[in-house]
């Protein structure tokens, strides 16, 4: 059923903006209208490409900022590397992001 | 004149006259819109409706540029009731990277807050490593569940056997104890997982045990906003309309029992939550036209009152979704169109 979802009325996750759409509804409360727009003047490109995964395959290689094919893309941000990026783009915080940077800054004791 | 192929709120197929659709989308509305006191859906929108549910298409989607943002109810859960030996952060990376999924939600498969309490640390360290391999974002979602704080699994008297009783006092009494602990638990819970990086939780089939329910969750998503001002805090709702099991509840001085969904929102945005999630009940006896004309006159009405993002619940059994555990697409996808293009609300 989510799948009829997903192809009936959804984004479409990474394949297009979906994810970033959704963080921003996630990380600010925005509604759809205007969580779209914010995402697309932050990735400059049109709402309307923000649901087209021909453009949004190309605008997320380019920004490196996570892709469904990896092994088209060696090299690429993955999982916790590509949410770093995706927490600079828009200009919101990550929960797991700011929790990795504490951690990785402690300092070992001696 | 040709027949429409349609279903009932069960799931069977039947066959409609046009008459006798378009009498069962103004039969919809119309209830939500006197059970509700909010207005009908528009000649324009019924007229819309019709279109979709007259159409012969096997499956149907919104336009171009409609599409809504999908948030999800335990979906680690949900392929392994399929059978599949998947471990949850692998159902999670199903999700995300071959079911194109816009956010992910991580849930055990105990799925209420006072069961995850024993084995929390599972919880944390798998949400942890998650986090690690995941892109989208990840709410930790589980269900108040206050059925559970009740003897014999819990430690309060159960209302359900003082209230044959005539023992309304103890009974509403049992209920504010049982309050208490599933606010502990809740906040508990939410804590830990936040503490371990999620973006947020789901207070799933909120208000399943009535106004009780409700108020504890409510007040537990107050707690949670104060200490954590970012947390994104997602309230998927149980019914469209809140049962009043004690029956003197109130938040911010208004009553709890007897709630439509648009009157829910309004208590939901003063505790803090982020995204609301609308449930309307399907009636298996009526069409699905009938059901999904109903839940969007009641869905459109909490997104007119709305300042955060809705969610309307699509699963099996509400949103004019037929009741069956195989959900056939013709219905699913008409529903999900129908409801996004009418009430333009922000997700699913």
């Amino acid at each position: 059923m989510a799948a009829t979802h997903v192809q009936a009325s959804g984004m479409g996750g990474m394949r297009t903006a979906g994810d970033l759409v959704g963080r921003m509804q996630v990380s600010r409360g925005m509604k759809i209208k205007e969580a779209k727009e914010y995402v697309a003047h932050k990735l400059k490109v049109s709402v309307s490409d923000l649901a087209d995964p021909v453009v949004m395959n190309e605008v997320r290689a380019d920004l490196d900022i996570g892709m469904l094919s990896t092994p088209f893309f060696p090299g690429s941000a993955i999982g916790i590397e590509a949410k770093f990026r995706i927490a600079e783009l828009l200009g919101i915080e990550i929960n797991c992001v700011n929790k990795f940077k504490y951690r990785i800054g402690r300092k070992l004791r001696t | 004149m040709q027949k429409i192929y349609t279903r009932m709120g069960d799931g069977s197929v039947t066959e409609l006259s046009e008459s006798e659709l378009k009498q069962d989308l103004e039969e919809g509305t119309r209830d939500a819109a006197e059970r509700g006191k909010i207005p009908p859906l528009s000649r324009d929108e019924l007229s819309y409706l019709f279109d979709v549910y007259s159409s012969p298409a096997k499956f149907v989607g919104v336009d171009h540029g409609n599409e809504v943002i999908l948030s999800y109810d335990n979906p680690t859960i949900k392929l392994r009731r399929r059978g599949l030996l998947l471990h949850r952060i692998q159902s999670l990376q199903i999700f995300e990277k071959a079911l194109g999924a816009d956010t992910l939600e991580f849930g055990d498969v105990d799925y209420s807050f006072k069961l995850v309490k024993i084995p929390i640390t599972y919880a944390q360290s798998e949400a942890e490593q998650a986090l690690l391999v995941t892109t989208v974002p990840l709410l930790y979602g589980s269900m108040p569940n206050l059925g559970l704080y009740t003897r014999p699994d819990g430690p309060c008297p159960n209302p359900m056997e003082l209230l044959p009783q005539g023992k309304i006092a103890e009974a509403r009494a049992a209920q504010e104890e049982m309050i208490e602990y599933a606010v502990n638990d809740m906040v508990y819970v939410s804590s830990k997982l936040y503490e371990s990086g999620v973006d947020g939780i789901d207070f799933d089939t909120t208000a399943a045990g009535g106004d009780t329910d409700f108020l504890a969750t409510l007040r537990a998503v107050e707690i949670l906003k104060k200490k954590y001002p970012q947390m994104c805090i997602e309230m998927g709702m149980s019914g469209e309309f809140i049962l009043g099991m004690h029956g003197e509840l109130t938040y911010d001085g208004v009553r709890l029992a007897g709630l439509y969904p648009h009157k829910q929102l309004e208590l939901a945005e003063k505790a803090g939550v982020t995204i609301f999630g609308p449930c309307i009940n399907t009636d298996t006896d009526k069409s699905c036209a009938w059901n999904i004309a109903r839940a969007a006159t009641f869905t459109k009405a909490c997104v007119q009152n709305s300042h955060i993002p809705i969610h309307a619940n699509m699963g099996m059994g509400v949103g004019g979704v037929p009741v069956v555990a195989e959900p056939p697409v013709d219905a699913v996808s008409r529903a999900s169109k129908a409801m996004v293009e009418v009430t333009r609300l922000d997700g699913l």
